[in-house]
């Protein structure tokens, strides 16, 4: 388990590393931020004075360093709007993201595990093929109009849930169901297919053959050991999670992480989008180190053949 | 020419499920032929949208402005889908919108494929570094909010058609990379790749002329099924104003403009958004028929 573990340990730096220099190309060799901070008419003496100013006229790895032992720190400078530390600005629109991230998670759950496992018991029934139709619609919904069309119905038409805006628990209804809308169909089919591979398993013949009852059957042998695909796939599926919660916050203006950084790019103010990219970013991969581990964990096959 | 082949009796036992199975993949066929229809029916009216359109897509009526659909209370047959804020047709709208989706998914999805096979074939093939350097880059834009790194790329290159198609076809190769390098894997281990290297056959000729035909299915069902995730992408990146921009119609933007109209008019949002969910739910079925047909056995 230790050398598994020191294993993901040593790959997880390495893709922060990457990570450090994607943000870092985003700004400073994708765009010329010279350009974006300075008037258009501005003189050349000016542009070179910024330049000098902000370091751009050192060699590439010499200003990466730079950013990346400041933003090692949590230091990406300042906004360039509201003259905050980016870092702290990103921070602190961090809980209601994850809050949203988590009620979505749970409204996925909450649809997919009896759908998925009714449809692997009564594979090719009426009820299977329903599910499977629902899924494939499903997945070709675009979130962001999903959730417009459920703010016309409930919000301009029955006024019964709040259009947009956060703090109560009918703010939650909305965004939360479209959130779990986006990631339910692929849940389901991955519960689905898990419990059909175990339902074949010999120990459920032999869980049955000692005579214990189907639900028992189904409960503890069966989804037990279908959880570990699926718990694997949430793990690698967390950043398309992310990216949807990104989609749901922009449609219900949810004051998270996703609305603020599509305002920095609409304003160019780049530390506070290059903070809010490493930082989601690192929780994508920590929650995918810690879905590896745990994976290991409940099933040793797994770290062996690692 | 045809041989009677007697049935053991274990055969004649499966035969009724073998032949559910195959009613089963029928049936799922015929649904992909009915979605084949409609795409060609979406693609169809996009190409030939100058002649199909009932208006011209910026013509702007400010008198005829935000009119209902036809079949509500102050519609009119002029204008079956409505108009929008300015007075402009929504039928045509939507028609010419379909447009920019299509081209942006199609080539969006052949700069991805052609980079993500490259790299799934190169690291299956040569593993090693080379596989650890195309798997560390992958892991890398795994690990990042896909549609956050299209925006901010946007944002700093400026959206235009020719950078959202760079945009999403760079982002989106990682897919195919990891699929075809499990494949080439699998393969690379064939008994006929070992004769071809008996052969004397050189790398590039066992990688493209040995290991690539048997890639060619599975890489046709994945690009069927990313056209669609691209369609969506562009949409939510032009819905935030960040795409193609107006008044060029897109189904994205369209959304975008009506989602301040929702309170009174619901149509200007509802209906390219309703475009958006045929358009991918159709192209869903039909890479769905595709690998079902190609091979049933494909693990997607």
């Amino acid at each position: 388990m230790r050398g598994y573990a020191a294993g993901q340990l040593v790959q997880l730096v390495v893709v922060v590393i990457g990570i450090s220099m994607l943000a870092f190309a985003i700004l400073y060799v994708v765009g010329d931020p010279v350009l974006l901070l300075l008037p258009q008419n501005a003189g050349k003496e000016e542009f070179e004075r910024y330049r000098r100013l902000l370091g751009l006229d050192q060699p590439l790895y010499v200003q990466y360093w730079k950013f990346a032992s400041r933003a090692v720190r949590g230091d990406f400078g300042n906004s360039w709007y509201g003259d905050v530390p980016a870092f702290g600005l990103v921070l602190q629109r961090m809980p209601p993201t994850i809050y949203l991230t988590l009620a979505g998670l749970g409204v996925a759950l909450l649809i997919a595990l009896p759908l998925g496992i009714l449809a692997a018991l009564q594979r090719h029934s009426f009820v299977d093929n329903l599910c499977t139709a629902l899924a494939v619609a499903g997945q070709a919904m675009p979130i962001f109009w999903l959730g417009i069309m459920l703010i016309i119905v409930f919000a301009v038409r029955l006024k019964a849930l709040p259009a947009s805006g956060y703090g109560t628990w009918q703010h939650f209804v909305m965004p939360a169901f479209t959130l779990g809308a986006f990631l339910a169909p692929i849940t389901m089919r991955l519960v689905r297919a898990g419990v059909i591979e175990v339902m074949n398993m010999e120990y459920i013949k032999t869980a049955r053959a000692k005579g214990v009852g189907e639900r028992m059957v189904v409960i503890k042998h069966a989804f037990r050991n279908a959880c570990i695909p699926v718990i694997t796939v949430l793990g690698l599926q967390f950043g398309q999670l992310l990216g949807g919660a990104i989609v749901t916050e922009t449609v219900f203006a949810w004051p998270g992480v996703a609305t603020l950084t599509v305002e920095s790019i609409r304003n160019q103010d780049f530390p506070v989008v290059q903070a809010a990219v490493v930082l989601l970013a690192l929780i994508i991969v920590v929650v995918n180190l810690c879905v590896d581990l745990l994976v290991g964990f409940i099933d040793p096959r797994i770290r062996v053949r690692a | 020419m045809s041989a009677v082949v007697e049935r053991s009796p274990a055969a004649r036992d499966l035969a009724p499920a073998a032949r559910r199975g195959a009613l089963r993949r029928l049936a799922r066929l015929r649904w992909g032929v009915g979605a084949a229809a409609v795409m060609l029916a979406i693609v169809g009216a996009a190409l030939l949208a100058p002649w199909v359109s009932p208006h011209d897509p910026l013509a702007v009526d400010i008198r005829h402005r935000l009119v209902p659909p036809a079949w509500m209370e102050g519609g009119t047959t002029r204008h079956l889908l409505g108009t929008d804020q300015v007075g402009r047709d929504l039928l045509a709208r939507v028609i010419y919108g379909g447009r920019v989706s299509l081209v942006i998914g199609v080539f969006a999805v052949l700069i991805s494929a052609t980079l993500g096979v490259l790299g799934g074939l190169a690291a299956g093939y040569f593993g090693g570094r080379t596989d650890a350097v195309v798997m560390t880059l992958l892991n890398v834009m795994l690990s990042f909010p896909f549609v956050l790194l299209a925006l901010a790329v946007i944002a700093v290159l400026g959206p235009s058609l020719v950078n959202m198609i760079f945009v999403l076809g760079v982002a989106d190769w990682p897919l195919y990379a990891r699929v075809i390098r499990a494949e080439t894997l699998a393969i690379r281990e064939r008994e006929f790749i070992t004769a071809g290297r008996a052969l004397g056959m050189s790398h590039a000729r066992l990688m493209f002329g040995q290991i690539f035909p048997n890639l060619v299915s599975l890489i046709v069902v994945i690009a069927t099924l990313q056209v669609a995730r691209v369609i969506i992408l562009e949409s939510f990146l032009s819905f935030l104003g960040l795409g193609i921009q107006p008044p060029t119609p897109a189904w994205g933007n369209m959304l975008g403009e009506g989602r301040v109209y929702m309170l009174n008019s619901w149509w200007i949002a509802a209906f390219p958004g309703l475009a958006i969910f045929v358009t991918t739910l159709v192209i869903n079925l039909m890479g769905n028929a595709l690998r079902d047909w190609l091979d049933p056995h494909m693990k997607l």
